[in-house]
């Protein structure tokens, strides 16, 4: 039953709330002195978070973040608008009670792979399946951060940490995954250490109609240092990485001489240049079905390059254009004489 | 179609003559799948209409369907009505319906010596006795000598009178409850017309079963007509009233009435974020079908999420409502907290039932008072009332609301099982005389950027300056860790901590101030203090009326503010040389009126998962009396 068809890209803008005067990225930054390490990735999230608000020239009065606990969930108080931090894993409710109850709100979500994927597994899941307009960002640094380095459900097997002196003994989750697999309408991946990347997708999530996930690998210098080096350094990301773009084709490499095509078993890497060159997919994100963009979720270094960018991109009425068109037509179709409601289905007076 | 019925209206045959009685409470029961809680409702309806005051308590199993005549499968529908004003169900039946040997056995217990009871001889086969648990037949070993019995072939005769329609034989069998419902009429001079109605209404569209459940109906009046059946036609006139417009009522149809209420009075639009759990469902269920009133309802993925929507209604500016049922409640403790700690505006329902754990989940109980006092990490002050009927449970949200966004804080309302499927009449409010719901915030809108700070506060009231997201110049940002004074900022200084952990509490006992003193029904001082809150209001009241009739000056006050409580109230319980707490639980108000007040107050305690009992509640009143 479909009973609103989702906005155009070019209205989904317009639904953006706009600033009336132009506004810089110091605009969007709270007074709060930052209490990260030195070091710490989300630093340059937050620059990038603030760059992007500032490029869209999003309100600040119409912008909330909700976030849970954890380092990453600081954030809100570094911004400039409105903001919750609020307990642990519970950020997608408390943003999709506020969605929906304010539509005229842009409400971000801030969570890490602790918050969202374990305390908060459940809502995450739930809070995508629903396709509520909230935008939700998880800085995954594979291990827990605020209290001082356990390892986290996206923490490698056999890690050692604090909490796993002689390694974990439990496998871990891919975010993407798990985000298309609970039917998310927009999943994109990037990562602390490229502004440019990490700004585009930033814009590229707000700008969608519909709950995006962006998973931002991010370094915890402190507990869990360089724990994507091997693929993010500047050094070797041309080689070990594949920045998608929607309707061309999926090439990495340094003079983009390798390109992915499918194989027997899933994906395979070809040379740009060499007989299977034509086999070299492009890339669809508004592909209905999730096949290649699991395929490409489950890339992982070193067998393959590590995919960034927008993954998955489709249109699908969000749970408030159903809520919303529901009212209307009930409130169309029905009375509602509140008197009428009081006195039910019969009455009998007394004389 | 023709309807053959020997006489359509409820004035009587001419087989017994008719006696007056000032009261009488008939239970139905019988298998689930036998239509009890629908053959009551009727009955109800046809009492209101009839003009008795009544009381209607249902009792179901918590299986949906389990194997039938088995015990565990047995449902029941009791209903008390009365020339007088009552305010129970009844303790006991003077009449009790037996559609099987499961229900006969289950329930027989309940009945007085000299009780009438009417059993279905049909049901009594040996595979129901068996399942029954019974070795012999009790329709026929003299067990039931001390009983006055009516036995009625009621399904035979229903199938009789359905023959030539042409239903299967399912259906025709079906029609059974409307044969037993018709019998209690004739029993007790209903009119038929209300059912009539119903039948029309509700079958219109399958003329066939409409006409299959008139017939079963009537003939069931018929055969109490042309039976000859001693002592047993009895008629209670109709009670007198307070003048108006009259509707039926139970407490959860009246929480829906009260949120879609507060929601016109604050003009604000209703979220109710919940996630199934018996015996709050209800209100999610109805409310979901009111969308033509602006209400949200969203179904949460559990109770967590369904408060975390909540709150974000609420710091939207919203009217936010969760509602729940003890074990919901445990779920939500984490984040009614962080509504405590970020002062918002927020509803929690606690449609309480018995525990604990999985407990019996269909039976009533009061033991959710502590648990929404005191379950949380912390210091945790927050505003907590309790409603005393079905129809107060409307009120009783307005007042919630009005506490909610006056303090800007989390209010916790208490109803339960027995509340929220007890049916009563009720006066259909009048919505223009019911007062406009202040809504600070929106003062607070149009303030200088200059003079807003987030944890500012009201000199009064203490609330703080509660302004949702959306206001330009405004912008700030709040949550769970511990907010400076006035600034909001986060900190983390000793003094600040013991301030605002002293605000936070002072602001919940200036609620005192803003609500009715506690009203003492009885002598202002003396003897004995009977002191209750929550549902055991009409027991309890009846149980202290009647105590004062067997010549007892007894004293009574009822509590519907649970935190804070009404100003006055140490100054009462002090008054009296005994106080006596009745309630459905161990003794939670108790303990808190003995470590508020330092008075010995005892208790009366019931947990049997079943509302309290006024007569043996008077016994204890008595009995406490004469020490
Ligand atoms: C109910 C509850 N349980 C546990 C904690 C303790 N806790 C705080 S943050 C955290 C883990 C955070 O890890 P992650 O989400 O990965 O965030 P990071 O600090 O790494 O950014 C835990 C277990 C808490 N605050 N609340
Ligand atoms: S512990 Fe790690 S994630 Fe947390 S602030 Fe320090 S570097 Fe960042
Ligand atoms: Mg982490």
């Amino acid at each position: 039953m479909v009973l609103h068809t989702p906005p155009s890209p070019e209205l989904v803008e317009s639904i953006i709330p706009l600033a009336d005067e132009d506004l810089s990225r110091k605009d969007y930054a709270s007074d709060v002195d930052t209490r990260w390490c030195p070091g710490c990735g989300d630093y340059s999230i937050l620059a990038q978070m603030q760059r992007s608000l500032s490029n869209i020239n999003v309100a600040p009065e119409k912008m909330v973040f909700v976030s849970g606990i954890g380092c990453s969930s600081r954030f809100p108080y570094y911004m400039n608008t409105y903001g919750m931090h609020s307990i642990h894993g519970r950020a997608p409710t408390i943003a999709s009670g506020l969605k929906l109850s304010r539509p005229d709100l842009q409400v971000f979500v801030i969570t890490g792979d602790g918050d969202a994927l374990s305390i908060g597994g459940n809502h995450l899941l739930h809070v995508l399946r629903r396709n509520v307009d909230v935008k939700i960002f998880l800085f995954n640094n594979r291990i827990y951060g605020l209290t001082k380095g356990q390892y986290s459900p996206t923490s490698e097997l056999g890690k050692v940490t604090k909490s796993s002196p002689v390694g974990t003994t439990e496998r871990p989750l891919n975010p993407l995954s798990v985000a298309l697999a609970s039917e998310a309408t927009f999943v994109a991946r990037s990562y602390d250490t490229d502004p440019q990347h990490l700004q585009v997708t930033i814009e590229q999530a707000a700008r969608h109609h519909g709950a995006a996930f962006v998973e931002i690998l991010q370094n915890c210098n402190i507990f869990n240092d360089r724990a994507f080096a091997d693929y993010t350094d500047r050094d070797v990301r041309d080689e070990r990485l594949l920045y998608l773009e929607h309707g061309e084709q999926m090439l990495f490499g340094e003079n983009k001489n390798k390109g992915l095509a499918v194989s027997a078993t899933g994906l395979r890497v070809v040379d740009a240049d060499g007989p299977d060159a034509g086999l070299i997919l492009h890339h669809d994100a508004t592909r209905p079905a999730p096949d290649v963009h699991q395929l490409l979720a489950r890339c992982a270094y070193p067998e393959m390059p590590v995919p960034m960018g927008v993954i998955r991109q489709v249109t699908a009425p969000t749970y408030g254009d159903y809520l919303d068109g529901q009212i209307e037509v009930q409130k169309f179709k029905n009375r509602h004489d509140i008197t009428q409601l009081l006195r039910g289905r019969s009455t009998w007076q007394v004389e | 179609m023709t309807t053959t019925s020997p006489q359509a209206n409820g004035s009587g045959g001419a087989s017994a003559p008719i006696q007056e009685r000032d009261r009488v409470t008939v239970r139905f029961a019988g298998d689930s799948g036998d239509g009890m809680q629908l053959a009551g409702n009727r009955f109800a309806d046809a009492t209101a209409v009839f003009g008795n005051d009544f009381s209607t308590l249902p009792d179901f199993p918590a299986e949906i369907r389990a194997p039938a005549g088995s015990l565990a499968g047995v449902s029941s529908f009791q209903i008390s009505f009365s020339k007088h004003q009552i305010f129970t169900p009844g303790d006991e039946p003077d009449t009790l319906v037996a559609m099987n040997p499961a229900a006969l056995k289950s329930h027989l217990s309940a009945l007085a010596k000299g009780g009438l009871l009417v059993v279905n001889e049909d049901a009594f086969t040996s595979g129901n006795l068996k399942k029954a648990n019974y070795p012999s037949n009790p329709l026929s070993d003299g067990s039931l000598d001390d009983f006055r019995i009516i036995k009625a072939p009621i399904t035979t005769a229903a199938i009789a009178a359905v023959e030539d329609l042409g239903l299967t034989t399912q259906n025709a069998e079906r029609t059974k409850n409307f044969f037993a419902l018709g019998l209690v009429y004739w029993l007790y001079d209903r009119d038929l017309e209300p059912t009539l109605d119903w039948i029309e209404q509700r079958f219109g569209r399958l003329p066939n079963i409409a006409e299959a459940n008139r017939r079963a109906l009537y003939a069931g009046h018929a055969y109490g007509e042309t039976t000859e059946i001693a002592d047993a036609h009895v008629r209670v006139p109709p009670a007198v009233l307070t003048p108006g417009e009259y509707r039926t009522i139970t407490g959860n149809q009246a929480l829906v009435l009260g949120l879609i209420t507060a929601s016109h009075l604050t003009d604000l639009e209703l979220f109710y974020g919940s996630y199934p759990i018996t015996p709050a469902s209800d209100v999610l269920v109805e409310l979901a079908a009111l969308r033509e009133f602006g209400v949200r309802t969203f179904q949460a993925e559990d109770e967590i999420s369904a408060i975390g929507t909540a709150i974000g209604a609420a710091y939207g500016g919203g009217l936010g409502v969760t509602g729940t049922s003890g074990p919901g409640i445990a779920l939500k403790s984490e984040a009614l907290n962080l509504a405590v700690m970020t002062e918002l505006p927020l509803l929690v329902l606690d449609v309480q039932r018995s525990g604990p754990s999985t407990g019996m989940p269909t039976k009533t109980e009061q033991t959710d008072l502590l648990q929404v006092m005191f379950g949380r990490n912390g210091e945790s002050p927050l505003c907590v009332l309790a409603a005393k009927s079905p129809g107060d449970c409307f009120y009783m949200v307005l007042e919630a609301v009005r506490l909610a966004f006056q303090f800007v804080t989390p209010v916790v309302l208490l109803s339960d099982t027995y509340l929220a499927n007890t049916a009563e009449p009720w006066p259909v409010p009048d919505i223009t005389q019911l007062d406009q719901i202040d809504v600070p915030y929106r003062k607070l809108e149009h303030i200088d950027p200059e003079d807003f700070q987030p944890y500012a506060r009201d000199p009064d009231t203490l609330a703080r300056m509660f302004v949702p997201p959306g206001v330009k110049g405004l912008e700030h940002r709040i949550g769970g860790l511990e907010k400076s004074d006035i600034s909001g900022d986060v900190a983390y200084s000793p003094e600040n901590h013991q301030r605002m952990t002293d605000l936070r509490g002072e602001k919940i006992r200036r609620i005192a101030n803003f609500i009715p003193e506690l009203e003492v029904d009885g002598p202002e001082s003396g003897d004995m203090l009977v002191l209750s809150w929550g549902s055991t209001y009409g027991a309890v009241f009846t149980a202290v009326n009647d105590a004062r009739e067997a010549g007892h000056e007894i004293a009574h006050a009822h509590l519907q503010y649970l935190n804070p409580f009404p100003r006055n109230l140490g100054d009462i319980v002090s008054r009296y040389k005994k106080v006596l707490i009745p309630e459905a639980n161990t003794g939670q108000l108790r303990m808190l009126i003995r470590a508020n007040f330092l008075v010995d107050a005892q208790g009366y305690n019931e947990v049997t998962g079943q509302p309290l009992s006024a007569r043996l509640l008077t016994a204890a009143i008595i009995k406490m009396a004469n020490e």
